[in-house]
């Protein structure tokens, strides 16, 4: 039995989140197969067939499917699945949209968030904002698992997937696409970043988070925020970095201005290296610093910009 | 238009959750509980579209032990109307809670179903996406913005990229994200009010529902601690640092 992955892309890309995901499914059944459902997705669908470990990418290519969705990508994953022992999808905001979707209809349960495949059956998630590592065991049932893209490897390219088109399902016509207002950026996008810097409440203005992105710019960083940032109106939502946001594991991890709430180390805690610069040195923040740096953040900003130029 | 808003008894999320020694899971005993952050929110959308006029009733429905009770009562001095509490102790998977709320759904009615988009104990984020499969009704899922229009709502979602709105025919599922809106504190007097209210008793197979999870946990273990690093003096040797490191 083979593993279908759901592949994320913006029809004219693919995301990294895919190839994350096609690694976690490689450990639970191969041979590993993608579906992009998408409109004019051939671009998409192109890059997941460079995949190694994929064997064959599966197109669906219709309008019905060019915002992905929840109702019919589910009922389009649905016509495909008796062929598969799992069925993943990073845990991406459509891949945790569309996926208990199809569990349900499968009558199996869901795993979300994985981190780890410890065997094909055997699976770790984090539970309580990552305060506990849960080990749970699907036997006997078609596996639906989403997969946190921090916790897996990118599946590299190189590879040569055959590319099959497929029909699309039918549309259960329950709803509509009415309009986006997605924020552009030059930076990298936080989940896939090397490196990121976040600000939180110390900013105190939405023009001070300049300050961040000039430093951010230097080191080629994605911006991230704490949920304070956000609810203030810093930042738009989809930078939050935390529990309810996005969950991040850069290479480095630059807090600044962050206290250190539960709910922002959950969505931070396992990068690689952590620095935290705070004027607070009783700020939570530090204890998972690799690097505390006490001081007010507007004499220490423009000081960190000069020592990069240097 | 009847909203049925399903809450969830949870551990406070004040509270540092501690294993259990024999890592069976978390304990549980003697732990401030409190409703889910999430679904606080969604009886608050409820109760807000009950002042509005575009709600006749609120109906909070919970699945858990004795104790969901007060959970309901939160809901109910919120401005819920009324509570149904399906008993059960132990664990319970979101399947299972799909298939109870889509009983009660059929019983009951509701145009809409507000539900938190996870709760904070096993963070599966899944029960609403079950439900609106089970009863094949559209969703609108993490929602920041919802709006009632002719037969249907618009529901502005919190994507990846920002912002999303999508239109749900109703019937229709809707999970609440963090900025749908501020909960309010109930008053004294409201929650004298809510004691009164009525709150239906009934257990998991007055539904035809098995509750057996079909999930083995194997174990529950507490995540690597990181430990507190060094303290740097100024900016121009936090950058030495990280060179040295190769992180930059």
């Amino acid at each position: 039995m083979a593993a279908l992955v759901l592949a994320e892309h913006d029809n004219a890309s693919l995301n990294e989140a895919t190839a994350k995901a096609v690694t976690a499914a490689l450990q639970m059944s191969t041979p590993v197969h993608v579906l992009v459902a998408g409109a004019d997705c051939a671009k998409a669908a192109a890059e997941a067939a460079k995949l190694q470990g994929v064997e064959t990418v599966l197109v669906a290519d219709d309008p019905r499917y060019a915002h992905l969705l929840p109702e019919p990508v589910a009922e389009l994953i649905l016509s495909r699945a008796s062929s598969y022992e799992a069925i993943v999808a990073p845990a991406t905001a459509n891949g945790k949209n569309i996926l208990p979707r199809v569990a349900a209809r499968l009558d199996v349960p869901q795993i979300s968030e994985i981190i780890a495949v410890q065997s094909p059956d055997v699976f770790k998630r984090p539970i309580y904002a990552g305060n506990a590592i849960e080990t749970v065991e699907a036997k006997g049932f078609k596996k639906v698992v989403t997969v946190r893209v921090s916790a897996f490897a990118a599946a590299p390219s190189g590879g040569n997937a055959a590319i099959e088109t497929i029909a699309p399902a039918a549309d259960p016509n329950l709803s509509r696409f009415v309009g986006e207002n997605l924020t552009r950026s030059e930076r990298p996008e936080l989940t896939g970043a090397k490196i990121v810097i976040s600000g939180g409440r110390g900013l105190q203005s939405k023009e001070n988070f300049a300050l961040i992105e000039r430093i951010a710019d230097r080191l080629g960083a994605a911006v991230g925020a704490s949920r304070a940032a956000v609810d203030a109106g810093f930042v738009p939502n989809d930078r939050q970095v935390g529990q309810t946001g996005k969950v991040v594991a850069p290479e480095l991890y630059i807090a600044v201005g962050i206290s250190g709430a539960i709910q922002h180390l959950a969505g931070m805690k396992d990068s690689k290296v952590i620095v935290a610069i705070n004027k607070d040195e009783g700020a939570a923040i530090f204890s998972v610093a690799d690097y505390g740096l006490v001081a007010d953040l507007f004499e220490a900003l423009p000081e960190l910009e000069k020592a990069l130029g240097r | 238009m009847k909203v049925l808003v399903p809450v969830k008894r949870v551990i406070d999320f004040n509270v540092a959750v501690r294993v259990k020694a024999d890592r069976s899971g978390v304990e549980l005993a003697n732990v401030k509980m409190a409703i889910n952050p999430f679904d606080e929110i969604a009886v608050e959308e409820a109760v807000r579209l009950k002042e509005r006029g575009a709600a006749s009733e609120v109906v909070a429905v919970s699945i858990g032990p004795a104790g969901a009770q007060e959970t309901l009562r939160t809901a109910l001095a919120m401005g819920a109307d009324r509570g149904i509490l399906v008993k059960h102790d132990g664990p319970i998977e979101p399947l299972a809670v799909a298939k109870i709320l889509k009983a009660i759904a059929l019983e009951e009615q509701p145009r809409l179903i507000i539900l938190g988009k996870q709760a904070i104990d096993d963070d599966c984020n899944q029960v609403g996406q079950m439900l609106a499969a089970l009863l094949n009704w559209p969703q609108g899922t993490f929602a920041a913005k919802l709006e009632l229009r002719d037969g249907e709502t618009a529901v502005t979602r919190e994507v990846d990229g920002g912002l999303q709105t999508v239109a749900l025919t109703l019937p229709a599922i809707v999970t609440t994200d963090l900025r749908l809106n501020q909960p309010r504190y109930a008053s004294l007097p409201n929650i004298m009010k809510a004691r009164k209210k009525p709150i239906a008793e009934k257990s998991v197979a007055d539904y035809d529902v098995d509750p057996t999870p079909r999930l083995k946990v194997i174990e529950v273990r507490e995540p690597e601690k990181r430990r507190a690093g060094a303290r740097v003096a100024n900016a121009a040797e936090l950058v030495e640092r990280l060179r040295e490191r190769g992180v930059i």
